[in-house]
């Protein structure tokens, strides 16, 4: 009794708020809401929905942002935990400013990569310094492009740090011994790492991974800035369908978030089987 | 230790200048722009330097000052809530064993990794009815979706640690339920409270999607108005906004730098920042 008291408040909240608004956004994607009259579900929206070119084209990309950021991202992130676990002159700066991104929003990093690779951009005007380029129009199109090149190299600056953090104290509780008994049997030091560290920090790799593909893949603002307007990414194709004009394409958005809903829920099957008994600390 | 040799250490050196280069980077020409008077093509620096953009910032009429009192209002509001609401649900979940637990704390982990798109459109439609879209009061309650989540699991972290015997040894001394919380429990989960909080804060303050839908273009926090800015053109404006934005965010990161080392549960915080 004590225990459902102190837990009331908070599962109300998150109950009635995003169970709810997921339930809600699952109803009115069946065309069922009897409060406005809508009594017969019908599956009218997700048929519009998967016979569109736009809908595949655009989660193709977002799938494509979604992985190809997490897997560099990750990959690099092992990278940078390895450089910044040794000891070092200047180590507590270093630290700083590889952890000084983590509260840096997003949407900053987004309008940063914007002025940075776009046609006019700080790297476009050092091309033409170097009279690589003669006018903005020769660089090559890194943001709003079909490879979403640029929302990509956003995601890879904003979680190479959130991924190296989680690392960096996975590798802490591991210590170094494991790897000092390896290396003093004869293995070599890719063979320590490869046989010993990686599997170790595997499965910290692995959760992190998760966070960031299911945030990737979800996010609004980032392509918002950086993306091509066709195809645009899931959410933002979800947004403008809900804020269309014609409010028959709300249904059509509210399927598209289910469909970013479901992806989300294997991820956090994903999450919850490699991440060992994370909430209780 | 053997002596490393030179290559490998300068290999070493050099990756990490370029790493930490890279993640600076971005935020130089924000930097740059918040000081510009037009600066065009092929220039590398501006020509001409100005603090317009900074008096425009801080100006009455651009409503800037309006926008970042909005959002620190918002972003207070959403963290006192997850706090008030949080510590009661950690304590559940970090000192006792009880029937479906597993089953609340995959409640509590969802809303961390399923991204807001896919419920704000679902809350929207209802907040509709309830008259709550376009209210500041909207924008707080759906706020509290990433950030309680973190909350609680700080506080389940910091009271899995916790030894209620001396909450026990307060109340035989005649201390009343009251005065046991205030002088005893609260002190020894401060800690936690504070990092939590942190997280909450910084958390609704980097609120995109969630504050445009359901504020509905009324409530204007300071990503909404940075975002205008930007997709309009206004570099220079949309320069210093940025630098204000990230303020709190770096002067946190400062200050606790110690505190939010990865092994705190809830470092996944800054995975939704």
């Amino acid at each position: 009794m004590k225990i459902f008291l102190l837990l009331l408040p908070a599962m109300s909240i998150i109950v009635l708020l995003f169970f709810g608004g997921l339930l809600i956004g699952l109803m009115r994607s069946f065309n069922y809401m009897p409060v406005i009259g809508l009594t017969d579900p019908d599956f009218s929206a997700y048929v519009a929905v998967f016979t569109d070119r736009e809908f595949y084209l655009s989660f193709m990309l977002t799938f494509h942002i979604a992985f190809t950021s997490t897997v560099i991202s990750s990959i690099l992130a092992i990278g940078a935990a390895l450089l910044l676990r040794r000891s070092f002159a200047g180590r507590a700066i270093v630290n700083f400013l590889f952890q000084l991104n983590l509260t840096v929003p997003h949407l900053v990093g987004a309008i940063g990569m914007l002025y940075l690779f776009s046609q006019s951009g700080s790297f476009a005007r050092l091309a033409a310094e170097w009279g690589m380029i003669t006018k903005p129009s020769d660089f090559p199109a890194l943001v709003f492009d079909p490879y979403a090149i640029g929302i990509i190299l956003q995601y890879v600056w904003k979680e190479i740090p959130f991924i190296g953090v989680i690392i960096l104290a996975n590798m802490q509780s591991i210590g170094e011994d494991y790897e000092s008994v390896a290396r003093s049997l004869g293995a070599s030091k890719w063979q320590t790492f490869r046989y010993v560290l990686l599997p170790l920090i595997f499965p910290g790799v692995l959760s992190a991974s998760v966070m960031v593909f299911a945030f990737t893949f979800g996010a609004y603002e980032i392509p918002a800035i950086l993306g091509a307007n066709f195809p645009a990414a899931l959410p933002v194709l979800a947004y403008r369908k809900y804020t269309d004009v014609d409010l028959a394409a709300r249904p059509e958005a509210m399927a598209m978030a289910i469909v970013i809903a479901i992806l989300s829920a294997v991820m956090i099957y994903f999450y919850v089987r490699y991440s060992r008994r994370r909430v209780r600390g | 230790m053997h002596q490393e040799p030179v290559l490998t250490r300068s290999f070493r050196v050099l990756t990490g200048i370029v790493l930490i280069t890279w993640l600076i980077l971005p935020l130089i020409p924000l930097a740059i722009w918040s000081f510009a008077k037009g600066w065009f093509f092929p220039d590398i620096l501006p020509k001409t330097w100005s603090l317009r953009a900074w008096e425009y910032a801080f100006s009455d009429t651009s409503g800037v000052i309006d926008s970042l009192w909005l959002t620190i209002g918002i972003s207070l509001a959403a963290t006192v809530l997850s706090i008030l609401v949080g510590v009661p649900a950690g304590r559940a979940l970090g000192m006792y064993k009880f029937r479906g637990k597993e089953a609340v704390e995959l409640m509590i982990l969802a809303p961390t990794i399923v991204p807001g798109i896919a419920v704000v459109l679902g809350i929207h439609s209802v907040f509709i009815s309830m008259g709550l879209n376009n209210t500041v009061f909207g924008v707080i309650l759906v706020h509290l979706i990433p950030t309680l989540p973190y909350m609680v699991l700080v506080m389940a972290g910091i009271f899995a640690n916790y030894d209620p015997a001396f909450e026990a040894q307060a109340r035989s001394l005649g201390a009343s339920a009251f005065k046991t919380f205030w002088y005893v429990t609260l002190p020894a989960i401060m800690p936690g409270i504070i990092v939590g909080g942190l997280f909450a804060f910084l958390v609704s303050w980097s609120q995109y999607i969630l504050t445009l839908l359901i504020g509905g273009g009324r409530v204007v926090t300071l990503p909404l108005l940075l975002f205008n800015f930007a997709t309009s053109g206004r570099n220079d404006i949309t320069g210093a906004i940025g630098m204000i934005y990230i303020l709190p965010g770096i002067i946190i990161l400062i200050l606790t730098a110690k505190h939010l080392s990865g092994r705190s549960g809830a470092v996944g915080g800054f995975g939704q920042i």
